[in-house]
């Protein structure tokens, strides 16, 4: 069974529109696309959805209350409110800086969180 | 037990407690909301008028002269900015001129000083953006503009000062009669507040003689102990403000020939620099509907381009309305209840309500003085400091206030480029502010054209910090308005 | 008074951009001039992904995006100064500042760049009807609040505006547990980025409604309801559509605003359309020595781009301070038309420009299956089609040097959309 399925790519701000032509679940061809990235997206998206997901931690000890943080790579869409929930009751000590791994394997995704800005000691 | 209880926090009752505490009396002023000046007081034209427009020896002739005349003594004294940047009403082609000469009788017979009637090419000198259908106006040189909240805080702070008690967030809920005075019985509401303190839920003040400056409730307030019933309508006014940059396009109050419904749409610059076009005026039937329309705001566009050419709408930076307490008798009703001795009105206090304040203060407190034989009190000061605008200091000066208190060179609002130093002022300053709309009233962080986009945040962080408050009892204005509702994830 | 060759007011995006690049084109004497506490901007609460893919080639946060500018100003140790506020900016370059450990204190410089970004469109400007309780914010606003500040503006929530801000803030407030029931947007078609559209509506079923707007907020303390209405081809709500949302919160992202106070009152001519400064092929203010770059030029779609034009700002500005004033060039004026709302920058001087001047601008409609076609007076230059262009993004198209050369008494350049 054939089924065509169309998207907007994520993948940069262009958007490109895409289509997706599956038979039997599996991906037959993309079209729309304007670069690689694109062509990887849509075979992901019908299949097994990432995103990278962004949010916040709390400092104690830092110039700042909160750190950004992201995970390091792509999670399941199906996992997003599992990671930010996995947040809730964090708290990191300062100082934190960029890649700095303030959760492993999030949510038994297998991914870190890691922060985005660097927060120094409080003075 | 008090001598007089005041009920209102707006300008009328504010000015009425600062005339009291001339005198030797244990008063207190009990208002429902968070703050002074949150109801009429707050959303209005923001004029002095000159007092050419009420019917000759009515109470609103008299007050409205008395009280313009009050004002350089009462900006001096107070630290309140007021303009006398004078006034037009304007009369276009199609309207009958012979409307100018009689609202000039009117002025001189409620002795208006220095009325005029000008001709087109001289008005356009004067004021070069009226429109091309403007034939001639009245001027009026005494007429001015005023900051409305600055005018009932200073009242309300010299007050408080002078010795009066003042319970916000204080809701009157019932009064009666007793053998000395009055009972009345309030409900303290939940929520931090400036003033004298008391707990939360609900009391019993008792008082020899009652204020009635209720505003809108006036009403409800005197139909609780007399026969003579008022009849209070909230009579509904919009408004539009204009940024700074607009803020030059008229340099006069700018009127138009009054018709049936109050004095029309008016455009004025306000005392802080700021162009103010409105109002409308509906009557409705609910005491609380403070919200504006889209038919009125367009209507005020609309209406005031016939006065007033090339305005520029698209610097409109907020809209507000406000309530108007009309009287069905037409005039203010200001006076001790034949049958509740004790009991004195200022209701009805409608336009000319701002303008009159400082002389109903004068005549109200005059009456309770005379009727209760008051002696004047020796430690009375009449003076009081607004909040200091470093923008009006010298350089030197300027940067001797900041090495002594860093905080004024910390700006928070960088619309109207306010200072930390200012908002610490505005807080603990007495009845200091303890919400963002009270910080706004007193220094104008938030007012600007980005409207507390920027500064909101950072001023809760500082009335945490002072007051100390925690962030979750931070409000707008009182009440449930809370700013933020949880912490992240948690709600 | 402290002199300085250059003054960038602004440690955002753009201004760090410009400091660096004015920097590595040979000024040493730099100070750039922050109001809040850390370089960066707005960037830093712009805590999402997405930044950078033409600058770095990776997909960064908005902090992280900032951070490495930042640490390419503190290499460079290009001076800095942060909590201050530029107070007054003169006609002859003099800059007035103020912070709590220096006061109130002036600087002359020998060139300027304006970098000072954009503010929100607020409720009054918007002119909605209603009342006026606590529990409207500008996305950005709520932006802050919940990414710095760690607390949450609300629970329930209706978006008004399609903007990039509000579509961000509806999945991030539902990524803390709001709930958020709608975006309302007022045009035919959404002021965000298509992906937006997909990440932060589509993937937690949020309904995005075109050509809606608000007409009515309920709640005298709190925001407590909000109706929004469809409206017609005249952007007027059309009676019989109101739809009431019960909700606490009412988010704005209504469009942004360059932020040109500071200019204004220099006397720095500003367009009409664009709010931001009027600006030549060097980026060049219409006051000599003065340069403009960033979102207080033009609000732009992608950080990207802010940087590459601040860098330009930056070259520009250091060969203004090396050598002066360029002599009296020849000017042409670039003509916005057919659907092409403005150009940045507005004036061209072929003898002194670029080789490849990038030529930026907003179409005012949504375009579908166009071209982008430029013309030297009467003659067809360039015609480069387009799939689709929306008000959303930005375009821009190359104005060739050596091309120019070749038409010595050209009057104007005109860009406009056409059919493909």
């Amino acid at each position: 069974m054939s089924e065509i399925r169309d998207l907007t790519c994520i993948g940069c701000p262009l958007g490109c529109s895409i289509q997706v032509t599956l038979e039997n679940k599996e991906v037959k061809e993309v079209r729309g696309n304007t670069c690689p990235r694109g062509d990887a997206y849509a075979r992901k998206e019908v299949t097994n959805p990432t995103r990278i997901v962004t949010s916040t931690v709390r400092v104690s000890g830092g110039k700042s209350i909160m750190v950004s943080c992201k995970t390091a790579e792509d999670v399941p869409k199906n996992k997003i409110f599992d990671v930010t929930a996995a947040l809730k009751d964090i708290t990191v000590n300062a100082p934190v800086h960029i890649g700095d791994i303030l959760v492993p394997d999030v949510a038994h995704t297998g991914v870190s969180i890691i922060a985005t800005k660097n927060v120094e000691k409080a003075d | 037990m008090y001598d007089v209880a005041i009920i209102g926090a707006g300008v009328i009752g504010s000015a009425i407690a600062r005339e009291l505490s001339r005198y030797q009396i244990h008063a207190c002023v009990i208002e429902r909301e968070e703050d002074v000046c949150c109801g009429t007081s707050k959303a209005n034209s923001a004029i002095i008028h000159a007092g050419f427009d009420a019917t000759p020896g009515t109470l609103k002739a008299r007050l409205n002269v008395r009280g313009n005349e009050m004002m350089d003594t009462i900006a001096k004294e107070l630290d309140v900015p007021f303009t006398r940047n004078g006034s037009l009403v304007v009369c276009t082609k199609d309207q009958d001129r012979s409307g100018l000469d009689k609202l000039m009788e009117k002025g001189s017979a409620n002795h208006v000083p220095g009325l005029r009637i000008l001709e087109r090419e001289e008005l356009i000198k004067m004021e070069p953006n009226l429109s091309d259908d403007v034939t001639c106006a009245l001027y009026a040189p005494t007429g001015g503009i005023v900051c409305p909240f600055h005018l009932t805080m200073a009242f309300a702070e010299n007050a408080y000062d002078n010795g009066v008690s003042f319970y916000l967030n204080t809701e009157v809920t019932g009064i009666t009669r007793s053998e000395n005075g009055y009972c009345i019985k309030v409900n303290r509401k939940e929520g931090v507040c400036s003033g004298t303190p008391l707990d939360p839920g609900t009391h019993t003040i008792e008082t020899k003689a009652v204020v009635n400056a209720a505003g809108v409730y006036s009403d409800v307030m005197n139909n609780m102990v007399s026969g003579q019933k008022l009849s209070i309508t909230a009579r509904k006014g919009e408004y539009m403000l204009l940024d700074k940059s607009a803020g030059a396009h008229v340099s006069h109050t700018v009127f138009q020939l009054p018709g049936k419904m109050g004095k029309g749409v008016l455009v004025t610059p306000t005392v802080h620099g700021n162009l103010l076009v409105g109002p409308t005026a509906t009557d409705i039937d609910n005491k609380e509907g403070v919200n504006t329309t889209a038919d009125g705001l367009d209507y005020l566009g609309k209406t005031a381009a016939l006065s007033v050419k090339d305005l520029p709408l698209r610097q409109v930076i907020t809209s507000f309305s406000g309530l108007r307490a009309h009287e069905t008798q037409n005039d203010f009703i200001i006076g001790e209840l034949a049958d509740a001795p004790g009991f004195f009105n200022a209701a009805g206090i409608e336009s000319p309500g701002l303008s009159s304040a400082p002389a109903i203060g004068e005549m109200v407190a005059g009456m309770i003085a005379e009727k209760y034989a008051l002696e004047k009190n020796p430690d009375f000061c009449a003076t009081r400091k607004g909040i200091l605008r470093p923008e009006t200091l010298s350089l030197e000066e300027r940067n001797a206030l900041i090495r002594k208190q860093p905080a004024y060179g910390n700006i928070i609002c960088r619309c109207e480029m306010i200072t930390e130093g200012e908002i610490i002022d505005a807080i603990h300053r007495s009845l200091g502010a303890r919400s963002l709309d009270a910080v706004k009233r007193r220094t104008r962080a938030g007012m600007g054209r980005c409207q507390a986009g920027f500064c909101s945040p950072r001023t809760m962080e500082i009335l945490e910090r002072e007051v100390p408050m925690s962030m979750f009892e931070i409000t707008k204005n009182g009440g449930k308005s809370k700013f933020v509702v949880g912490q992240n994830k948690e709600i | 008074m402290k002199a300085y060759d250059l003054v960038i007011v602004g440690g955002g995006p753009a201004g760090l951009a410009a400091a660096v690049s004015a920097r590595d084109h040979g000024i040493e004497s730099i100070l750039i001039i922050e109001r809040d506490k850390e370089l960066g901007g707005i960037l830093n609460q712009c805590i999402h992904n997405g930044f950078g893919l033409h600058t770095f080639k990776e997909e960064l946060t908005g902090p992280e995006y900032a951070a490495r500018f930042a640490d390419q100003v503190r290499e460079r140790q290009i001076e800095y100064k942060l909590n201050t506020m530029v107070m007054d900016i003169s006609q002859d370059k003099k800059v007035t500042a103020m912070n709590r450990e220096d006061g109130m204190f002036e600087i002359q410089a020998k060139a300027i760049i304006l970098a000072m970004g954009c503010r929100e469109r607020s409720r009054g400007a918007l002119n909605i009807p209603g009342y006026r309780p606590a529990g409207i914010y500008s996305a950005g606003t709520a932006q802050r609040l919940v990414n710095m500040e760690g607390y949450m503006p609300g629970k329930e929530v209706v978006i008004l505006g399609s903007g990039d801000i509000g579509l961000i803030m509806a999945r991030r407030m539902t990524l803390e547990g709001a709930k958020v029931k709608v975006v309302a947007e007022l045009m035919p078609y959404s002021g965000g980025l298509k992906r937006n559209i997909v990440q932060c509506l589509n993937d937690f079923d949020i309904p995005l409604k075109l050509s809606h707007t608000v007409v009515d907020i309920e709640g005298k303390e709190r925001v407590e309801a909000v109706t929004i209405a469809e409206v017609g081809p005249d952007r007027k709500p059309i009676p019989g559509t109101e739809i009431r949302y019960t909700c606490d919160t009412l988010l704005l992202s209504c469009g942004l605003l360059p932020e040109n106070e500071l200019s204004r009152s220099a006397g720095v001519e500003l367009s009409p359309v664009t709010s931001g400064p009027i600006v030549n092929d060097s980026l060049e203010t219409s006051i000599d020595g003065v340069f403009a770059c960033g979102n207080v030029l033009h609000v732009h779609d992608l950080v990207d781009y802010v940087s590459q034009e601040a860098t330009t700002a930056g070259k520009n500005a250091a060969s203004y301070i090396q050598h002066g004033k360029t002599k009296d060039a020849k000017i042409v004026e670039i003509i916005p038309e057919g659907g092409v709302r403005y150009t940045v920058p507005k004036f061209v001087r072929p003898t002194e420009m670029e080789d490849k001047l990038t030529v930026r601008f907003r179409v005012g409609a949504v375009y579908k299956n166009c071209a982008i076609a430029t013309y030297y007076d009467g003659t067809l230059i360039n015609k480069r089609k387009r799939p689709v262009m929306a008000p959303g993004e930005m375009e821009q198209v190359i104005l060739d040097k050596s091309k120019l050369a070749e038409f010595p008494d050209l009057s104007k350049i005109t860009v406009r959309i056409e059919e493909a």
